[in-house]
């Protein structure tokens, strides 16, 4: 193993930090510059993180690479460690923040101050997140996390972001005080914060420190599922990312998969009785979330809000699928999180464009019921600074509009589809053990899928009917080709995922199987080897 | 000693999750403050109380590990203090900005009507 392949698994990391506090040190003005920064640095991301999946999935000896900060030994050494899950993480995260940056460009990049920093000190938090397998460091980067997207909430000041801006901060702020309970409680039962040392100690505990260890965990869960947006603790997540801007909102919909990431892992090292730790709740916590991401769906008026509730929607499946512990539907819901993450991106960018032009309507006509004269000249203005306009954008739109909106609901041929499908053939397939005991627990999720995708399709054909129908004045968005081009990466993306379903679900499925076998990782992690002593290694 | 420290934990939880819920925007950051050092606290108390041990190693004699409290707990609850810092300070600017535009300290951003 040489040397910079082994330390790639901290360049994740490495990278946006750099950029952004590169970035810091030019001015607002300097907007080309800070774009091509950005960009390149989004760029190596994805690739660095295309090599890292392709290195653990082709590896067999290793469940993961581990990287151990300052060459300590195994257990004492803060470590990152990149298995399959994680490297799946870090991609999706580089392919949905590439086009949110270069949709960002024309506007949004705009109307605040240090909007790319923010954007790269966001990927830093999620992709440390993603990475390490410190307890307290997964507090540590899901504040880097957090504290750059409170300044995105907040960019571009309106009234309504800086009130859900103002409930998301506090939200947020009491979810990682009981993040550090939980961190506390763990760390006096077992006596350590490594995630696999923990999981190790975790199946010899005696007296009141076991009651502790879950007290702890449960306690992690809720800081994790806040997060996620499971339903009592999700109210905030709607008003937030709907009132957030667009690309802001699209890499938001990365953010709340954190909690399902973190979830995921640290349930299933602490198992008990053969299934995840406290899975039962996170099923019925799941399916409640998915009923009230269904009925929201169709309550919304405005698309922003509606796309919000997909987040949710997304949420809730990937819970309720997490519940049922088993490798086979865990392995579906990889599949779906790929699939409804980007999907809900794109849409976030969709229906900002479709908004936007609705909105500069109304207010055109609420000018010229006011001062007639005036309007005309106004809008004149407006037009002669809109530079390179997409040609054919309404029909892009819709044709965006109709792709997402299928893989939102789940129709064949794309990926929204194959991916129900893995987890449907995974409750209820042949080789799925239905007929035991949890049959009530299959058939619940079973029918919830399917409801889900009903209620989204009757929520989107109306949504649809009345934006790109209903208008009698022919709607004519003006987009360039700035704003057009992320949503057609991100559609190219789901095609490619369909095209792709073969060895994406391979990769997926290998990475359940090593989620739902701790012993893997407790492998690979406790008994990585330090790197010896350059100085030695020379002599 | 623990009963002591148990209670002013607790008497600090209560008065920060109590001001929490109130509707004034000052209530809610002091009471984010409190909670904060119920936490500290709280975790400090994991690493087992001790008296008169030095959680840093003395170097001129042999470690006898016994004579030493935890140090581990000691640097997180120095790392929490700089994140919770940090992130009350960002609180607050925005607790203003939000006090400019709606002309209210209502978290809502408006008065109930009541």
């Amino acid at each position: 193993m040489n040397l910079d392949l082994q330390h790639i698994v901290i360049a994740p990391i490495l990278i946006p930090l750099i950029a952004g506090a590169m970035m810091l040190f030019f001015d607002d003005r300097e907007r080309r510059l800070k774009t091509v920064i950005s960009l390149a640095s989004t760029g190596a991301l994805l690739a660095v993180a295309a090599m890292m999946l392709w290195r653990v999935h082709n590896d067999n000896d290793a469940a993961a690479l581990v990287y151990l900060l300052g060459n300590w030994p195994a257990p004492i050494a803060i470590n990152l460690v990149l298995d399959r899950l994680s490297a799946i993480m870090l991609v999706v995260t580089a392919i949905v923040a590439i086009p949110a940056i270069v949709f960002a460009i024309e506007r949004w990049a705009r109307v605040g101050p240090h909007f790319f920093t923010l954007f790269q000190f966001l990927l830093v938090g999620l992709n440390g997140a993603f990475l390490t397998g410190d307890l307290f460091n997964l507090f540590v980067f899901f504040e880097v996390m957090l504290a750059a997207s409170y300044g995105l909430v907040l960019h571009g000041s309106a009234p309504s972001r800086v009130k859900a801006g103002l409930h998301y901060i506090v939200i947020n702020l009491v979810a990682s005080l009981i993040f550090l309970i939980g961190i506390a409680l763990v760390f006096g039962a077992t006596g350590s914060l490594n995630m696999a040392e923990i999981a190790l100690r975790a199946q010899s505990l005696e007296g009141f420190t076991e009651p502790a260890l879950h007290v702890g965990l449960a306690m992690l869960g809720l800081a994790f599922l806040v997060k996620a947006g499971m339903w009592p603790l999700g109210f905030w997540l709607v008003p937030t990312y709907a009132s957030a801007a667009a690309p802001v909102a699209a890499v938001f919909s990365m953010l709340s998969k954190v909690g399902i990431y973190s979830l995921l892992r640290l349930a299933l090292l602490v198992p008990a009785g053969g299934e995840a730790f406290g899975s039962a709740l996170i099923f019925i916590g799941g399916a409640v979330t998915l009923i009230f991401a269904s009925i929201g769906v169709l309550a919304s008026q405005s698309m922003q809000r509606a796309s919000a509730y997909f987040v949710l929607m997304s949420s809730g499946t990937l819970l309720a699928t997490f519940g049922m512990s088993e490798p086979a539907a865990t392995a579906g819901a990889l599949m779906y999180l790929l699939s409804s993450t980007l999907a809900v991106s794109a849409f976030f960018m969709v229906v900002e464009l479709l908004e936007r032009e609705r909105d500069a309507a109304a207010d055109v006509l609420a000018v010229t019921m006011e001062a007639y004269g005036e309007a005309a000249s106004e809008d004149e203005g407006e037009e002669a600074e809109v530079r390179r306009l997409m040609p054919g954008a309404l029909a892009i739109l819709g044709i965006g509009f109709s792709l997402l909106a299928m893989v939102l609901i789940g129709l064949p041929p794309l990926s929204g589809f194959l991916s129900k499908f893995a987890i449907l053939h995974a409750i209820m397939g042949p080789a799925s053990h239905a007929g035991e005991g949890d049959a009530a627990m299959r058939i619940a999720l079973a029918v919830l899928l399917i409801l889900s995708g009903v209620t989204a399709l009757i929520a989107l054909s109306r949504m649809g009917i009345r934006t790109f129908w209903a208008p009698v004045e022919p709607m004519q968005p003006r987009v360039t080709i700035t704003e057009t081009a992320p949503i057609l990466f991100l559609i190219t993306v789901l095609f490619a995922l369909v095209l792709l379903a073969g060895p994406v679900m391979a990769v997926v499925t290998a990475a359940a199987a090593d989620l739902h076998d701790p012993s893997r990782y407790l492998g690979a992690v406790l008994g990585a080897e330090h790197v010896p002593p350059f100085a030695q290694e020379s002599k | 000693m623990e009963l002591l420290i148990a209670l002013a934990i607790g008497t600090l939880t209560a008065s920060g999750v109590w001001l929490l819920l109130r509707p004034r925007t000052y209530q809610v950051v002091i009471g984010l403050a409190l909670l904060s050092y119920a936490v500290n606290l709280f975790i400090f108390s994991m690493g087992r109380l001790r008296v008169n041990a030095p959680p840093v190693l003395d170097g001129s004699s042999p470690v006898d590990p016994a004579v030493y409290t935890d140090p581990l707990p000691q640097a997180l609850v120095l790392t929490a203090i700089v994140i919770g810092f940090a992130t009350t300070a960002l609180f607050l600017v925005v607790l203003i900005v939000s006090r400019g535009i709606s002309g209210t300290d209502h978290v809502d951003g408006r008065e109930s009507e009541r």
